[in-house]
């Protein structure tokens, strides 16, 4: 190591060593570790959610890459991807009615190869309603396991002789679970998973039989990756490929933007805090002109202390992101405990990602923030050791400002990856801050004309809180908006719960029954008549694929709107009815007479919207194997919370009539008459009921929990606040400690002295909090009636907890920061000044 | 323009002490900021320890002084931040010299602070700063010593046994020198007196001769 190398390690080890003993870098190193705390909490937290989704993902699939065709496939695939060290598992499913005895049931019939699943487990029992086990391995040669649904459809249990086509198979287990059974209100027939071995004893392929082939491939990402491109090349028409990507957008989608919107509430704190660090970084630069004078007059090059600086920011950054990332570790341990619920399962440990996210975000902090100051005072002229009135050249605020924008772009662009979306959101952060910070002005600026309004304690609390002016209006924002969420959150939140849960009638429909079949229907009027259960409307649901519009190929369009290109990729649900729903109301078009016979689709509104339709466009449907077009002829809206059954696309009477329906329905069972559902599904076993109470409670609860989880992140931007009024309190401490000492001087009792600084801290929390109250007001109204469409009501309860919490919680605070620094005995103050 | 200093010629041999007197506003202390490199003229030359330093860049002057020049000032100068020794330290440690804990603690002995070591500024007495300060300035053996109105800040009693120290260990390093003071006593003890007045050497005695 160079002398000059060694020098400088060995004075920047020194002085950060005294400085951290001294006391001098506790609010920097505080503030450094609540955003690094905050920011890798949230990370490692969603970093762990990511993973467990994209494992789900890919169980939901069964492998990492699944080929489908409806023709057979080549074998050629499975040998390349042998060759790249994958495995790969065939999958063949078709419809087949399957015998056991007098009885038979249609199923969907999977014949699986060995290694099936490649991704997930399946899970069976040895008898009906037994105990479930995880499993290995598939039915062996001659056997068949059946789901619990398609064995009470036949009415057996295991150990029966079942005959699926032209095969006899011994039914040995009960399938419970595969992970690739996806998840659909209206599923197919239930499955029966034999070996691929019987597959040709069956004699169920033939030609113009439904048969869709799957190939299975799982391995090391990366060698999926490799694969994968390969494989895209070669896949013949009728051939598709879907990876994890590919499967549950919506889980992917929602779940990465819940991820961001964690990360940019966390990047508030990270804001908050970086202010703080900003402001203890200028009051060490200000106490450190001395030294700097005196080292330089000693000899130190203004490169030594520059370096030295430098060096001291960076260990500061390493220790504040290896410290912070463990307290990160922590909090996420704490975000996931509050979160299990709705994440539902174990989760995978989270890779070291978010901890370089903390070194990054401890750097661009100390850079941006701390740096220009620590520069400025290294400019400090050796003079000053004999004339104190030398000052450095002054800090030119257009390069702090540069460098700290340039910091937070820096972690924005790291967080989000998305350059659009973080200018956006710049621009919208820098509104905000402004709107916040120019209310807080006001505020801040609007109390002058109370100085009059009391004694000498409040007059002089009231004239600190203005002449710093800056720094009120810094702390106002911060706790304002950490009041703001916390409010939002608590408050607005069970607010409008209550106003929707108010907003559904008493008898509002709590079980939904589906997969009646149409000769069901009659019975089962029959059997709620009995019980004296109000008759619900039972609607007709065909399933179909859209395959044209206006006679152009689906498949081969593409939609502005990714959700209308997922409506536009999957089955949908069909209905007929001859009248409108009294929940559904036509906002453009005509509706059809209940007589009329025609072609004719009714669409709803969000739904066409994303497909881009109008009226008068031609629909095409491919349901069961045959084509059926319609007119579009109007669009609805639909009440979808009224709980009844609704459809995205309701046609005219007849036009579904030919093809083979299902029934559902919905109605309200009262908490007495629970046991009818009982019998219900004992005379119909076929049909599924849902209980909408359960599901709603289960909503509920998740919500109550993710919103905890919000919370428990919002909590770090109290202590970014905590902290930033801490920093503040520090930096005017040297002249609080003289202004208390001259008014205890003059004769103003301690007691006196504290409530002058009381009164400066209450303020502002009572500012914050008018400020929190405000914006959460806003916040509730603007949700209320513009997203969920419901009354708002104005609460005095909000406009009470704000400022009360905010006077209590600054107040406290405040006081405790600064009661030492008041409380010095006079005599040592003004000797030492 | 406003000229603070003008037409000073002056030089100071090896191990000579000398005093600069005058009024408030005479010019001593810049005079002393120039001698030491800590500013410089916008006229005229300086050479310190045979390296001409009115053509040197900040830098320069800075690693000169690492090497040659020791300061002891009014107002003490210590770092709140850090104990007596570490105080003591801190020149050593700029210079990137070894065993920097060794000679500062031997330079507290000299000064008689070695049991005070462990102290911060705010914990020392007026007096004890300024030995503090004195060994500071003594550590790192400098040619040139130059004490701005070191008993400014001092009772005479204080005074007096802080100028006895820093006397005695001028004249047992050899070292040269320079010292801007008010109090004529002080003055005395320098092997020479300059005068001054307005911003020049009025006149100069031999330190003996010293008057008001």
């Amino acid at each position: 190591m160079s002398h000059e190398i060694k020098t400088t390690v060995h004075l920047a080890v020194r002085l950060l060593a005294r400085d951290w003993r001294a006391g001098e870098l506790s609010v920097l190193v505080i503030a450094l570790l609540v955003a690094v705390t905050a920011l890798t909490g949230v990370a490692f937290l969603t970093d762990r959610v990511g993973q467990a989704v994209e494992m789900r993902a890919a169980e939901s699939l069964a492998a990492d890459l699944r080929l489908g065709s409806a023709q057979s496939i080549d074998d050629a695939y499975e040998a390349q991807a042998g060759q790249l060290g994958l495995e790969t598992a065939r999958v063949t499913t078709m419809p087949s009615v399957v015998f056991a005895g007098e009885s038979n049931t249609l199923a969907a019939v999977r014949a699986v190869t060995e290694r099936y699943p490649l991704r997930g487990r399946l899970k069976t029992s040895e008898r009906l309603l037994g105990e479930v086990n995880v499993t290995q391995g598939i039915p062996g040669p001659g056997e068949a396991w059946a789901s619990p649904r398609l064995m009470a459809r036949l009415g057996v249990d295991t150990g029966t002789e079942l005959e699926v086509g032209g095969a006899q198979l011994k039914l040995s287990r009960v399938l419970d679970f595969r992970p690739d059974e996806g998840w659909s209100f209206v599923d197919l027939a239930p499955t029966l998973l034999i070996n691929e071995a019987d597959l040709e004893s069956t004699q169920l392929i033939q030609p113009g039989s439904r048969v869709s082939y799957q190939v299975l491939f799982a391995g090391k990402r990366a060698e999926i990756d490799r694969f994968k491109p390969l494989l895209e090349e070669q896949i013949a028409d009728g051939e598709n490929l879907r990876d994890i990507k590919g499967t549950n957008p919506q889980i992917r989608s929602s779940m990465d933007r819940s991820g961001r919107f964690l990360n940019l509430a966390s990047l508030v704190s990270v804001l908050l805090a970086a202010v703080a660090v900003a402001m203890a970084a200028r009051r060490y630069s200000h106490r450190h002109r001395d030294r700097t004078a005196l080292m330089k007059c000693m000899g130190a090059s203004q490169s030594l202390i520059f370096r030295s600086s430098l060096l001291q920011l960076i260990i500061l950054a390493v220790a504040g992101a290896i410290v912070g990332a463990i307290l990160g570790y922590l909090a996420q341990l704490g975000l996931a405990w509050l979160m299990r619920d709705l994440i539902g399962q174990s989760l995978p440990a989270p890779g070291m990602q978010p901890a370089i996210l903390g070194l990054v975000t401890a750097l661009s902090i100390l850079g941006g923030f701390a740096l220009p100051d620590l520069m400025q005072m290294g400019k400090t002229p050796p003079l000053r050791v004999l004339r104190q009135d030398i000052e450095p050249p002054p800090l030119r605020y257009g390069i702090s400002w540069l460098a700290g924008v340039a910091a937070v772009l820096v972690l924005l662009l790291w967080i989000m990856r998305d350059t659009e979306l973080v200018l956006t959101i710049f621009a919208g952060a820098a509104v905000t801050f402004l709107t916040l910070g120019v209310i807080g002005w006001l505020l801040v600026k609007s109390l002058r004309g109370f100085r009059g309004a009391a004694g000498v304690a409040w007059r002089y609390g009231l004239a600190n809180l203005a002449r710093r002016g800056r720094e009120s209006v810094v702390q106002i924002v911060a706790f304002g908006l950490g009041l703001m969420v916390l409010l939002l959150l608590s408050t607005v939140r069970t607010q409008l719960m209550d106003t929707w849960r108010q907003s559904l009638p008493d008898n509002a429909p709590n079980q939904f029954l589906i997969n009646i079949q149409p000769h069901e229907v009659d019975a089962m009027a029959d059997f709620l008549k009995q019980r004296q259960i109000q008759l619900p409307d039972f609607v007709p649901l065909v399933r179909a694929r859209m395959t044209t519009i206006n006679g152009a190929d689906v498949s081969q369009m593409t939609f502005e709107d990714p959700q209308g290109e997922r409506w536009a990729r999957r089955d949908s649900n069909l209905s007929w009815t001859g009248q409108l729903q009294a929940d559904n109301r036509i906002v453009d078009g005509d509706f059809w007479a209940p007589d009329f016979s025609g072609n004719e689709v009714s669409v709803e509104q969000d739904f066409g919207r994303e497909l881009g339709l109008s009226l008068g466009d031609e629909l095409g449907f491919d349901i069961a194997g045959e084509t059926m077009t319609a007119k579009v002829t109007s669009f609805r809206t639909v009440e979808w919370d009224s709980f009844s059954p609704n459809f995205f696309m309701v046609f005219s009477p007849g036009v579904l009539e030919p093809y083979p329906a299902t029934y559902i329905t919905s109605l309200f069972v009262d908490e007495s008459e629970r046991g009818a559902v009982l019998d219900l599904m004992r005379s119909f076993p076929s049909v599924t009921a849902i209980d909408l109470d359960a599901v709603l409670s289960q909503v509920r609860d998740v919500m109550d929990k993710a919103a905890l989880a919000v919370q428990a992140v919002f909590v770090f931007t109290l202590l970014a606040g905590l902290t930033v009024l801490w920093a503040a309190v520090q930096s005017t401490s040297d002249e609080r400690r003289y202004e208390s000492a001259m008014l205890r001087t003059f004769g103003a009792s301690k007691k006196r002295v504290l409530s002058g600084a009381a009164t400066e801290f209450i303020a502002i929390g009572l500012l914050a909090g008018l400020l929190a109250s405000a914006g959460a007001s806003l916040a509730g109204y603007l949700l209320a009636t513009r997203l969920f469409e419901l009354d708002y009501h104005f609460s005095l309860m909000l406009w009470l907890a704000g400022p009360l919490a905010g006077m209590l919680f600054v107040g406290a605070s405040g006081l405790a920061a600064t009661w030492r620094v008041i409380t010095h005995a006079p005599v040592n103050v003004l000797r030492t000044a | 323009m406003l000229t603070i200093l003008d037409n000073v010629s002056l030089e100071v041999g090896h191990g000579e002490s000398i005093a600069i007197v005058g009024a408030s506003g005479a010019g001593k202390s810049t005079l002393l900021g120039l001698l030491a490199g800590l500013d410089v003229p916008s006229q005229g030359e300086i050479w310190l320890a045979e390296h001409e330093i009115t053509s040197m860049n900040e830098d320069g002057r800075a690693a000169l002084r690492a090497n040659n020049v020791g300061f002891v000032f009014q107002s003490f100068h210590l770092i709140s931040s850090l104990t007596a020794l570490e105080n003591v330290m801190l020149p050593l440690e700029l210079a990137g010299a070894e065993h920097a804990a060794d000679a500062a603690l031997e330079a507290l002995r000299t000064v008689g602070l070695e049991p005070r070591k462990g102290h911060y500024p705010h914990q020392l007495s007026g007096g004890e700063k300024q030995r503090v300060a004195i060994a500071r300035a003594f550590v790192v053996k400098p040619e040139v010593l130059f004490a701005d109105e070191p008993t400014g800040n001092l009772d005479k009693r204080t005074g007096d046994t802080v100028i006895d120290l820093l006397f005695r260990m001028n004249e047992d390093t050899r070292t040269t020198l320079v010292l801007v003071t008010h109090d004529i006593s002080l003055a005395a003890r320098c092997d020479r007196v300059l005068y001054m007045e307005a911003g020049r050497i009025d006149r100069e005695s031999a330190g003996r001769d010293a008057v008001h």
